[in-house]
């Protein structure tokens, strides 16, 4: 098995990958609808779709405080500590 | 349990030989040293070996029950994998270095008391150490003594806590400290810096990134993980730990999404990890302190994989930043595919050792009731597909194209991975032989249909938000302030200004002192100076006038 060759085979068919993902995501979203809830510690986990709503929203909020906090008050120049 | 070896003797020993070695010989002894001590901590028993009275105290070097045995076990094999990763390494420092360090920590863990639990955690540092420093370069050099600092730092207050300790209960054993005991706090803060706990944590991201590209693979795998078990040890059901490890996992993906070096971000995974560990710990149900022990275990995997992959690349390229790389799954494809075990086991992908281990400390939340904790640390959860599954491959291997043409890692280092990487599927796909050794039974069933969907949703659709968000998310060539800004720029800035002050005011006095030097010489030159009254010269006639007056009055005074 040339690792090589199937990476090269996966990346030009991107298009192939990225439906396969959307069409998996759909699954994901509806078999959790269907499928009852076998947990009741807490009232979401009976929600269907609530793990895609809370990781897709999990995500953007990581993504826009951890640089709004880098931006407004964390980064600074790669020489800031070499006086 | 008597006539048995202790593991980091032979480590040591080991560490003792190597620089006796050249070549293929010191080759074939790193890799033999740590198959005996593989050997050696899976034929331990239960109990305690090697009591001794010392000035009044009695040492118990040895205690092997369940909960120092995990550890035991994933130090010894991490030892093999790491030396495995090393072995072409023609560095005789680093290599006893390694050795050293890996027996202490095994040390720490075997430790019966707190005396040699101290011995051992002080090697550990002065150890460790070098693995930084063998980078040679003046950065590594830098970080490596502000590594120390913090550790003999933490080593004094932990040293204070245990005399605290002693003096109030009497006893040196190491067991669950009560909060009433006086050392409870500074033990407690002491465990808390190896463990890099906020605000205590800033060493690690600091220097992990600076160390040697195998070093590394030590350094990522032992100093938290054995603090992670004094935690398990000395403090289960301290709930003080539930709100700082699920800040610390929080913290750790935060700046994970801000890091630009490859390792710097992954050394904030490390904090985000252990947050769960550190959690646990404080939630302290059964299911708790059986998930901190098995996150602990496929963490070290995992963690040394993804550190092997990332060092991999850095030492096939010279350059550890996102913004320098990408394009490279064409010419290092093995390193991806093992580094992409390490990021979705990480990330706890059901079948990877990660979801086997981090969902049994979120389902302790669960039990217990604790909604924050479970809706944080899922939060987290996400996070850290984000940036240790998606950001950092996606950007070093694929996105643009750096024109980098590197060959593929040596052999060594790719069978290392493989190892690792095997444990991490094993795991995963086995958790009854994990959850086996765990220090008490696991009534846990990771790959429930409600464990497996939550877990698949929350992170299949992180990875869509990265994908939409990827241009945010692309490296920036900066650096972020962390709390060792403190001390390496508040601190600093605070001396100068100190010293200036110090110059003013020593310069004030000076100025003073020498006014008053200054009046008494022109007092004294204006008296004894060659100008002045008394230096004169006086005539000889003065002279014989005032003798002739002396003797008249001599004569009168006589005459009457």
């Amino acid at each position: 098995m040339d690792v090589g060759k199937w990476l090269e085979y996966l990346v030009d068919h991107g298009r192939v990958v990225r439906g396969v993902v959307y069409v998996v995501l759909a699954g994901l979203v509806v078999a959790d609808l269907l499928i009852p809830s076998t947990y009741d510690r807490f009232p979401w986990e009976s929600w269907g779709g609530f793990g895609a709503v809370y990781g897709f929203a999990s995500c953007v909020l990581l993504i826009l405080v951890a640089k709004g906090l880098g931006y407004l008050l964390l980064y600074r120049g790669e020489d800031y500590y070499d006086d | 349990m008597t006539d048995v070896l202790h593991p980091s003797l032979l480590l040591f020993f080991g560490a003792a030989v190597v620089p006796l070695l050249r070549g293929r010989a010191q080759q074939a002894w790193m890799l033999l040293v740590p198959a005996v001590v593989i050997a050696a901590v899976y034929s331990l028993s239960h109990g305690t070996a090697g009591a001794m009275s010392l000035f009044g105290m009695d040492l118990v070097i040895m205690r092997t029950d369940d909960l120092s045995l995990v550890f035991a076990y994933v130090f010894a094999i991490i030892t093999l994998v790491g030396a495995l990763y090393a072995l072409h390494i023609k560095d005789t420092t680093q290599h006893v270095a390694a050795l050293v360090y890996a027996g202490s920590s095994l040390g720490v863990v075997l430790a019966g008391d707190l005396i040699t639990l101290y011995v051992f955690w002080e090697m550990m540092v002065f150890s460790s150490v070098w693995l930084i420093w063998c980078r040679r370069n003046p950065a590594s050099m830098a970080a490596g003594f502000r590594y120390l600092l913090v550790h003999a730092l933490g080593g004094v207050v932990l040293l204070g806590g245990v005399i605290l300790h002693v003096l109030d209960t009497g006893s040196i054993a190491f067991e669950a400290f009560s909060a009433d005991s006086a050392g409870f706090y500074l033990i407690l803060i002491g465990f808390m810096v190896n463990a890099a706990v906020p605000p205590l944590h800033a060493w690690l991201a600091d220097a992990y990134p600076e160390a040697t590209v195998t070093g590394a693979i030590f350094l990522s795998a032992l100093t938290t993980k054995t603090a992670v078990y004094t935690l398990i040890r000395g403090f289960p059901g301290t709930e003080l730990l539930v709100i700082l490890g699920v800040t610390m996992s929080l913290y750790g993906v935060v700046y994970a999404v801000l890091a630009n070096d490859i390792r710097r971000l992954l050394a904030y995974h490390i904090i985000s990890q252990v947050g769960y560990m550190v959690a646990g710990v404080g939630m302290g149900s059964i299911m708790a302190l059986n998930g901190s022990a098995a996150h602990a275990f496929t963490h070290i995997l995992y963690k040394a994989l993804l550190f092997m992959g990332a060092g991999a690349v850095i030492h096939m390229t010279g350059r550890a930043k996102v913004t320098e790389l990408g394009g490279l799954y064409r010419y290092m494809p093995i390193t991806l595919v093992m580094y992409m075990i390490g990021g979705l086991s990480i990330s706890a992908f059901p079948p990877l050792s990660g979801f086997v281990s981090k969902t049994m400390v979120v389902e302790a939340a669960a039990l217990d009731q604790r909604a924050w904790v479970w809706l944080l640390l899922s939060l987290t959860s996400a996070g850290t597909f984000l940036s240790a599954g998606l950001k950092l491959p996606w950007l070093t291997f694929f996105g643009k194209d750096s024109g980098l043409r590197p060959e593929e890692a040596p052999w060594n280092m790719l069978l290392a991975m493989g190892i690792a990487a095997f444990l991490c599927i094993f795991i995963g796909i086995f958790p009854g032989t994990l959850y086996a050794i765990m220090p008490a039974p696991v009534e846990f069933n990771a790959y429930s249909v409600g464990h497996v969907l939550w877990e698949l949703q929350l992170l299949m659709f992180a990875g869509l938000g990265f994908f939409m968000l990827l241009k945010r998310l692309e490296g920036a060539n900066k650096i972020s302030l962390d709390v060792d800004w403190l001390y390496r720029k508040l601190l600093p800035r605070l001396a100068t200004r100190a010293q200036k002050l110090v110059d003013q005011v020593w310069g004030g006095m000076l100025a003073a002192l020498m006014g008053r030097l200054r009046w008494l010489v022109t007092t004294v030159n204006r008296h004894h100076g060659p100008q002045g009254v008394l230096a004169r010269t006086w005539p000889t006639g003065s002279m014989v006038l005032w003798v002739a007056v002396m003797l008249a009055a001599s004569l009168l005074v006589y005459y009457f």
